[in-house]
């Protein structure tokens, strides 16, 4: 069988859902019989590639470069997967969205720094109003739930996907 | 059971089954095995019809019907597991998580949350509508107990455990609509109630994380619910 093209990342995500990724532990070998990984903090490639079958993408969608890189891969993408909560519901970078912007810059940057006196607006992204889940910025085709989703379930449904069918997972995975 | 109590028959997903006159949909679909989801029905307490999980359809009735208020009749088609009931849960399940703040992976209750349990079973694994994010507050001032408007699914279980069992009517509710929000005696702090007892039986019919013993940290707040059926059948011997 052909193998499949696999691309992996995190926007807003502490990169939990990978170190999950990366408990499926010797079951990768399977894996990359199946994958050739294009794209992901494991290889170093720094360009997304122009079109891969699969992107596993944590985190949330939170800054102007995220933005971009969402619709970016989006584009690039045959199946976009939502790969932990972050991604599936903002989760926890979701929970400065009940306050404004400025609040949350000033308690990130003055008030819990005594010694600091500016908010940074060059060098480092700029803060979208809120952080969104992926697909309320662009379709998404699967939902991988759970913070992190196991490696079980990660393994289990690559593993569909290579053999070609939609992963069925209701039941299985839940927020969390 | 007296002599005089009439029998009704009817069919539940097509099996047919014997109900006592009186007796809902709910609970004859329950006492026959048959599942039908629900978060603010609980064993025990008076039926709140709210949370509209149990809606289900009666064949004849062009309008669903919440299945804990509604009585059973002689020859009722009752149909629960239908596509049109299957979707209608899980966009009410949407509507909860986007109405308050959910963050299950950290909150009190993860792991044991009938909302989270509920999501998790009917495949709800992504909500579509916008996020609300409302500002909301956690009544800490309780020596014993914590509310958290952010987790609360407006059940009434609390409201009604503390009135209907307990005594107290401590809880209450304000406002209409998406403001509606549980208090505590006048709208006080609860740490000032002068009529709360300290029992602690709404934090424990409580399904979400909304109420939890203090000092009970992430995933940590299992609740025990045995009590209650038994509490009310001896109250009802009382009366
Ligand atoms: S109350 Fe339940 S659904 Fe809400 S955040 Fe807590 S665990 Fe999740
Ligand atoms: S602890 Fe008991 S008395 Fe106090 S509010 Fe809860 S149910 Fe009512
Ligand atoms: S505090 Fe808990 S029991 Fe009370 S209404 Fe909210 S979710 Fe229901």
């Amino acid at each position: 069988m052909k193998k499949k093209s696999l691309a992996t990342l995190w926007l807003d995500g502490c990169s939990g859902c990978h170190m999950s990724l990366i408990d499926i532990d010797d079951r990768i070998v399977q894996l990359s019989e199946s994958f050739d990984i294009l794209y992901s903090p494991l290889v170093d490639v720094k360009e997304f590639p122009e079109h891969v079958d699969v992107t596993l993408l944590e985190g949330a969608v939170s800054t102007d470069e995220d933005l971009e890189m969402v619709k970016k891969i989006r584009r690039q993408t045959g199946m976009l997967i939502s790969f932990g909560d972050c991604a599936v519901t903002g989760n926890v970078p979701a929970m400065r969205n009940k306050f404004e912007l400025e609040q949350v810059l000033n308690r990130g940057y003055i008030e819990m720094s005594p010694d600091n006196e500016i908010i940074p607006d060059q060098y480092v992204p700029k803060l979208l109003d809120k952080a969104y889940p992926v697909h309320h910025i662009v379709h998404v085709d699967l939902f991988l739930q759970g913070c992190p989703p196991s490696a079980d379930l990660i393994f289990d449904a690559l593993s569909e996907i290579a053999a070609g069918r939609t992963p069925v997972l209701s039941g299985r995975t839940r927020f969390g | 059971m007296s002599a005089s109590v009439k029998i009704k028959t009817l069919t539940i997903d097509d099996r047919h089954v014997g109900a006592r006159e009186n007796q809902t949909i709910l609970e004859v679909a329950r006492e026959n095995g048959i599942e039908i989801p629900s978060l603010c029905y609980i064993d025990g307490l008076s039926a709140h019809g709210g949370c509209r999980l149990c809606l289900v359809e009666v064949t004849g009735i062009p309008q669903l019907l919440p299945a804990c208020m509604t009585v059973v009749e002689e020859r009722m088609e009752v149909s629960t597991q239908s596509e049109r009931l299957r979707k209608l849960r899980k966009n009410i399940l949407e509507l909860y998580f986007s109405e308050r703040n959910h963050v299950c992976s950290v909150c009190v209750s993860n792991g044991n949350c009938e909302l989270q349990d509920m999501a998790g079973e009917t495949g709800m694994d992504h909500v579509h509508f916008p996020y609300l994010y409302p500002d909301l507050g956690v009544d800490i001032t309780h020596e014993r107990f914590a509310m958290d408007d952010n987790r609360c699914i407006m059940c009434t279980r609390c409201v009604r455990v503390c009135d209907e069992i307990e005594g107290a009517h401590t809880l209450d509710i304000k406002d209409r609509g998406i403001e509606t929000r549980i208090i505590t005696d006048l709208d006080q702090n609860w740490g000032d109630s002068e009529t709360c007892t300290l029992c602690g039986k709404c934090v424990h019919v409580c399904p979400t994380g909304a109420l939890f013993e203090k000092g009970k940290s992430v995933g940590e707040m299992s609740k025990r619910r045995q009590f209650l059926p038994y509490l009310a059948l001896m109250r009802e011997e009382k009366r």
